[in-house]
């Protein structure tokens, strides 16, 4: 019979790292995700699973040790809330360049700067565009439940390790403080040290054995043309990503005049306007991307002569707007509403955004 | 006699470790940093732990150490070093870890990586290479530069009202109580080697035991950002970074 538990977004974090066999948590209390490490540090998963837990010095430290027990071949992550993020990038462009599996959780909180402790997406383009230097990528999350905080623990580091490069869950601090009722894996084994070199021993540093040349971690060539090859390969993996795992929600879309665009605790409040709105009589469905990169764009396209619009929704300025700009590419009518700053937009507030934008005038 | 019936193998009293690869050193001539790889590769090897051991190396003229010593390594981010290494002896509690980091790495951008991961005792050996100055970028002001010295970013000499002051960074090492071993030593001489080995042996076999955070710093010259040869680098280091950099253990337990 399977197990459920009523958790807070974060706490199911904690809970989904245990039991999926994670080797190590790296972290920082930056609030609204500090629960993830007072959950860790409670349930002593190192008596459990053998689990290394331990608070970093700051977030540049957490994620280099992130950087280091990726390149060893351990299962290991991180979490943060935007500003500790923006610390994190260095490590997290390192990791991308070394080609290393990692799992790093943002529960993002409005900005810039300093910003506030409320929930917001205004880290979008940081997370999907790169965020720190170089031409990489990450895998990017992006869970509207606390069931899928749950779940995306274990969908992050299987993608990670997959194609070798470090994932994100994209939260905010909505999803990372509410409470839901969550259904709980199994335990998964973590590997053994052994397991370790057999699966990964071609590229981890786990000792250099007299059967093997030595693994080293890098992210460095000083060679102009073997750096391009390198580059071009990257993007390869990624062209890769996009074909094979694009991830996404249709809801009431089949028969619909306008099409919502949201994500994450966005894409909650706009299940409540399309209810609305199909209340009204206006024919409108939901688009929820799952995964941010890579981005559901064939799916976007495939609605473009079908629909008269599209509206996002977002916590910001209007970041992943873009995305659905470019994905259309002029071919039909895209607009943004949103809040910024930790302003939750209402169910009431998007039907007459829609209503405004489309419908009227 | 022939020369033939000399070289033998039971006459050999000194030999390349074999932990040193064959790749020829990037380093300029007369550097410390080839040096000190040396005499670690010849610990790595007679301590019969080169398939558990783990370096990891820093952003300075040592970024490519990991061409030299044939063991597991992983690069590190300027200044990053103590904090991948702490992961790596949590994760990996019966391996040997090591950094090797320059004076610009360890006591400037990651001054406090080193501090905090020497605060918690990790189970980890670091070797600071102290040659006052940041070599690898063409001879910038390093937090260790002595007062009055010259240097492309304080090209009329440390001033100490302007720049600050040379850091002592492994006195204040010493201080922590998560550090088991600290010890200032150099390279320049026979007998320096030969020390330098002896607090590199029990350095290493610390950290095996898992004592503690065993800290050594070689005091060191860097004959091309310094603009002198390797021999009046020499005395100039024995000169003047000695007495602000003396030699000799801080602490042992
Ligand atoms: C984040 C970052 N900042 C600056 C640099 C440029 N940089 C490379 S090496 C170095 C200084 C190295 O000096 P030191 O640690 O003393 O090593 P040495 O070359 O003297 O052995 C600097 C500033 C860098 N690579 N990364
Ligand atoms: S620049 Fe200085 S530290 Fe770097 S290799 Fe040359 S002598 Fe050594
Ligand atoms: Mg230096």
């Amino acid at each position: 019979m399977a197990d459920y538990m009523l958790m807070k977004g974060n706490e199911a974090i904690a809970e989904a790292a245990i039991r999926c066999g994670c080797d190590g948590y790296f972290g920082y209390p930056i609030t609204p995700q500090s629960e993830i490490l007072e959950t860790l540090a409670l349930r002593k998963p190192w008596e459990e699973t053998g689990m290394v837990v331990l608070q970093a010095e700051s977030e540049i430290a957490s994620i280099n040790m992130v950087y280091a027990g990726a390149g060893c071949g351990k299962k290991v992550m991180t979490s943060s809330s935007s500003p500790g993020i923006s610390l994190k990038q260095e490590g997290i462009t390192y990791i991308a360049g070394a080609e290393l599996p990692c799992l790093i959780v943002n529960v993002v909180r409005g900005g810039p700067g300093l910003g506030t402790i409320q929930p917001a997406q205004s880290d979008y383009f940081q997370a999907v565009k790169g965020g720190g230097h170089g031409d990489y990528r990450l895998i990017v999350l992006a869970p509207a439940s606390v069931q899928e905080m749950y779940d995306f623990v274990d969908l992050g580091f299987e993608l990670a390790f997959k194609y070798r490069n470090p994932a994100m869950i994209l939260s905010d601090g909505v999803i990372g403080q509410m409470m839901e009722k969550v259904k709980v894996g199994e335990y998964k084994k973590r590997l053994t040290d052994q397991e370790i070199v057999e699966r990964y021993g071609s590229w981890a540093t786990t000792g250099k054995t007299p059967n093997r040349q030595r693994n080293i971690i890098t992210s460095l060539d000083l060679d102009a043309n073997r750096q391009e090859q390198f580059n071009l390969k990257l993007q390869r993996k990624y062209r890769e990503i996009e074909e094979n795992e694009t991830r996404f929600e249709l809801i009431n879309c089949d028969d619909a005049d306008y099409i919502l665009v949201a994500y994450g605790s966005s894409s909650r409040i706009c299940q409540k306007a399309v209810d609305l709105c199909r209340e009204k009589g206006i024919k409108v469905g939901l688009l929820r991307p799952i995964t941010l990169f890579p981005f559901p764009t064939k799916a976007i396209q495939s609605f473009v002569g079908k629909v008269k619009g599209f509206l996002t929704v977002e916590m910001s300025a209007g970041q992943m707007v873009e995305d659905v700009r470019l994905a259309v590419n002029g071919q039909c009518r895209v607009e943004h509403f949103g809040h910024m700053g930790g302003v939750i937009p209402s169910p009431n507030e998007v039907v007459k955004a829609l209503e405004d934008n489309f419908i009227k005038g | 006699m022939d020369v033939k019936d000399i070289i033998k193998k039971e006459n050999f009293v000194y030999g390349k470790s074999k932990v040193l690869t064959d790749n020829p050193m990037h380093y300029c001539p007369g550097c410390t940093h080839g040096v000190v790889h040396k005499v670690l590769a010849e610990v790595i090897e007679e301590l019969d732990i080169q398939d558990k051991t783990i370096g990891v190396s820093p952003v300075g003229c040592a970024v490519l150490a990991y061409n030299y010593l044939d063991i597991d390594w992983h690069e590190a981010a300027h200044g990053r070093a103590p904090a991948l290494a702490s992961a790596i002896n949590r994760l990996y509690p019966d391996k040997f870890v090591f950094t090797y980091q320059g004076d610009g790495d360890l006591a400037s951008i990651g001054a406090a990586e080193i501090m905090h991961a020497c605060n918690r005792g990790e189970k980890q050996l670091t070797i600071f290479i102290n040659n006052a100055i940041y070599g690898m970028t063409g001879g910038q002001m390093a937090p260790t530069t002595l007062e009055g010295m010259k240097t492309a970013t304080s090209p009329y000499g440390r001033n100490v009202a302007l720049h600050g002051y040379p850091l002592q960074i492994t006195e204040l090492i010493a201080q922590l109580p998560g550090t088991c071993y600290v010890t200032r030593q150099s390279a320049h001489t026979p007998g320096a080697v030969r020390k330098l080995k002896q607090a590199m042996l029990k350095a290493v076999k610390n950290t095996l035991e898992r004592k503690g955070t065993s800290f050594i710093e070689v005091v060191a010259t860097c004959n091309s950002g310094w603009k002198q040869s390797p021999v009046d680098s020499n005395k100039w280091m024995v000169e003047n970074m000695f007495p602000k950099y003396p030699l000799g253990d801080m602490k042992d337990i």
